[in-house]
């Protein structure tokens, strides 16, 4: 383990100027989470935890500040290096999804494979993940033709087919029946539970308090940071092997 | 590299056949750009070749002399004027050998036209006076009766020799031989028929009358000047040289001491076939310009639709950004895209140019015209490479637009 934060934002800002109308988004960020934590970041809509997130997670660059992200301070790495992060350390997770559409199952978990430089078994790799993933009857069905649950599973296996360090995760349980959104939420205990660092972005208190840590964002501002007092844990662990 | 080809292939192939009528009308531009080059390009050789070819089989050792000196500008006859210089004992001259050497045959014609009246049937055809020794210069022959003689030429006799066409027009089934025609004020009767020949170039040799030259002139038109001599050389005489000699004896019937004083022109076979090759090449590259010029509405077509396909697959591609896709992985996947629609256009535009300049070449077989089809390895070639060029050319700008979209804005796009 190295003796650096995986994630170390100091006097972070993010300003927008869009054609001259100039919004602060974030102020001052200052934030550090070690490999291997679960972190929620809470904020009501419009609070600007989206944008840290997306800062965090290496799609967005910051105005000022600075971030070092396992150790390599991004504003020093080019975009194609930002990419290769992205795809090697890092897994998204979003509220809708996001997966190709018409495309079967399997070739969606395979997508990030193909942007990497280990391109050896893919389809065995990719199969692999979603069979932990209790998929493994879905690999060749359209990514149309399987329920929602189903859907934020397959993009749960294809944030984690290149073994990331960390999963961002943007309001995954938004868009989910409870049902679905409880199996999401064990999965990602789960996984936090084999050393996968979990930063989940939610605006629901409820769901936020499977983390074991609360960054809480108003206004731009950093306002709270916390540990959870009474960690809920998402039963019925029967859908990771 | 493989895989991710296959993949970018299988997702450019499902991205076009997610909205078939718009991929297929994208595609069309190409289709019908391709399809035309194609079409112009064979129609060209084919009408070239049918040109060529004929002068070629008839043409060799042929030296042309015509009325008037047509070095510069178009041939007097294009401006209505008719030059009446060159004259029947200008032929008898050529054809003496200390004259000019190598000589096999030299025809006189006179060309005019007229209507020919057998019985109540009447029929507008051209009357093509000529001498005797017609078969030494054109690739004809007689397919019943006879052809006339040198004394029937020199004694202005009334005979005719009919083409195919004016026996069928006049006479149907009856045997036209000893039939007795009108032409003009004068009788004439039919001593032979010509062998069907078929149209070449523009002209139709099937559809003509030939009759003695001096008949032609003194009886029909009432003139004593020739439109045309042809000069047939023995096989390989240095085609030059007759030239010069035949300019030479000309310029003495004629009175004449310096070339540009020239009431006539001489033209050898070669520069005959030099100039309509020019001619024919010319308006060969301009039609094939001019239909290329569609290929490029037919690429504006194409970046307009990745335009839209880009705006379409915003999210996806702020998804693909997002999970490690670089700028470039993205610009090529949607150039690959761009390059599928207009190599599948470009395919399908060869198939049914050639397809078309077939049907071209078999209509053209039934009207007659002896007709080549031709199909240029190298023109298909170039139109693949045009095809993919116009989709890298016309794709780049919406595949860099896709590539540098910011993966944020992309992920927000709604």
């Amino acid at each position: 383990m190295a003796d650096y934060p995986l994630i170390d934002v100091r006097h972070l800002n993010k300003i927008y100027d869009n054609e001259g109308v100039i919004t602060q988004v974030l102020f001052d960020i200052n934030l550090k989470i070690k490999s291997g934590e679960f972190v929620s970041i809470m904020g009501p809509s419009g609070s600007g935890k989206s944008t840290l997130m997306h800062i965090l997670g290496l799609l967005d660059r910051p105005t000022s500040g600075e971030y070092f992200f396992n150790g390599h301070n991004i504003n020093e790495l080019s975009d194609n290096q930002l990419a290769n992060l992205r795809n090697q350390s890092i897994g998204f997770v979003f509220q809708s999804f996001n997966l190709l559409p018409r495309t079967t199952v399997l070739d969606n978990v395979k997508l990030p494979l193909l942007y990497s430089r280990d391109k050896r078994k893919m389809d065995e790799r990719a199969r692999e993940v979603l069979e932990n993933i209790g998929l493994g009857h879905r690999l060749y069905y359209l990514s149309n033709q399987i329920s929602g649950g189903e859907k934020q599973r397959v993009a749960i296996a294809r944030a984690l087919v290149n073994n990331p360090q960390v999963i961002f995760a943007d309001e995954p349980t938004g868009n989910l029946d409870s049902r679905s959104g409880i199996q999401v939420m064990q999965i990602l205990q789960a996984l936090n539970d084999k050393g996968t660092t979990i930063i989940l972005v939610t605006h629901e208190t409820f769901t936020a308090e499977h983390a074991q840590r609360i960054v809480k964002i108003y206004d731009g501002r950093l306002v709270s940071d916390e540990p959870v007092v009474n960690r809920r844990i998402a039963k019925e662990n029967e859908f990771l092997k | 590299m493989g895989e991710e080809l296959k993949q970018s292939l299988s997702l450019a192939w499902r991205a076009l056949m997610s909205n078939k009528v718009r991929s297929f009308l994208t595609m069309l531009g190409i289709v019908i750009g391709v399809a035309a080059v194609i079409i112009i390009i064979s129609i060209g050789n084919g009408a070239q070749s049918l040109i060529l070819d004929q002068l070629k089989s008839f043409g060799k050792d042929l030296v042309i002399v015509l009325p008037g000196n047509s070095d510069e500008g178009p041939p007097s006859e294009a401006m209505g004027i008719t030059i009446t210089t060159l004259k029947y004992n200008d032929a008898e001259a050529l054809s003496k050998p200390n004259n000019v050497a190598n000589v096999k045959a030299v025809v006189a014609y006179y060309q005019t036209s007229a209507n020919v009246i057998w019985r109540d049937k009447s029929y507008e055809t051209v009357i093509n006076g000529v001498t005797a020794n017609y078969f030494d210069v054109e690739d004809s022959s007689i397919d019943k009766g006879r052809f006339f003689t040198n004394e029937e030429v020199n004694s202005a006799a009334h005979v005719a020799v009919l083409g195919s066409v004016v026996v069928d027009e006049l006479f149907g089934d009856v045997d036209p031989i000893g039939q007795r025609l009108r032409i003009k004020n004068q009788t004439v009767e039919v001593i032979g028929v010509l062998k069907s020949r078929g149209k070449v170039g523009m002209q139709d040799y099937d559809d003509q009358i030939l009759v003695p030259v001096v008949f032609a002139q003194k009886m029909i038109a009432g003139v004593d000047y020739l439109s045309s001599i042809r000069v047939k050389l023995v096989p390989n005489a240095d085609a030059d040289r007759a030239v010069s000699e035949i300019e030479e004896t000309l310029r003495e019937q004629h009175n004449i001491l310096k070339k540009e004083d020239d009431d006539f022109s001489v033209h050898s076979f070669q520069d005959v076939l030099d100039t309509i090759t020019r001619i024919t090449n010319t308006i060969n590259y301009f039609l094939a310009t001019m239909a290329g010029l569609s290929l490029v509405v037919g690429g504006i077509g194409i970046m307009n639709i990745m335009l839209v396909s880009v705006t379409e697959r915003t999210r996806e591609i702020g998804l693909r950004k997002a999970i490690g896709a670089t700028n470039g992985q993205i610009l090529r996947q949607f150039l690959l895209e761009s390059v599928c629609l207009t190599l599948i256009g470009g395919s399908i535009g060869i198939i049914s140019g050639i397809l078309i300049s077939y049907l071209a070449a078999v209509v053209a077989h039934l009207l007659r015209y002896q007709w080549d089809f031709v199909i240029s390895i190298p023109a298909l070639l170039i139109a693949v490479l045009i095809s993919i060029a116009i989709g890298i050319i016309f794709g780049l700008y919406p595949a860099r637009r896709a590539s540098n979209l910011e993966p944020v804005d992309a992920l927000r796009y709604e």
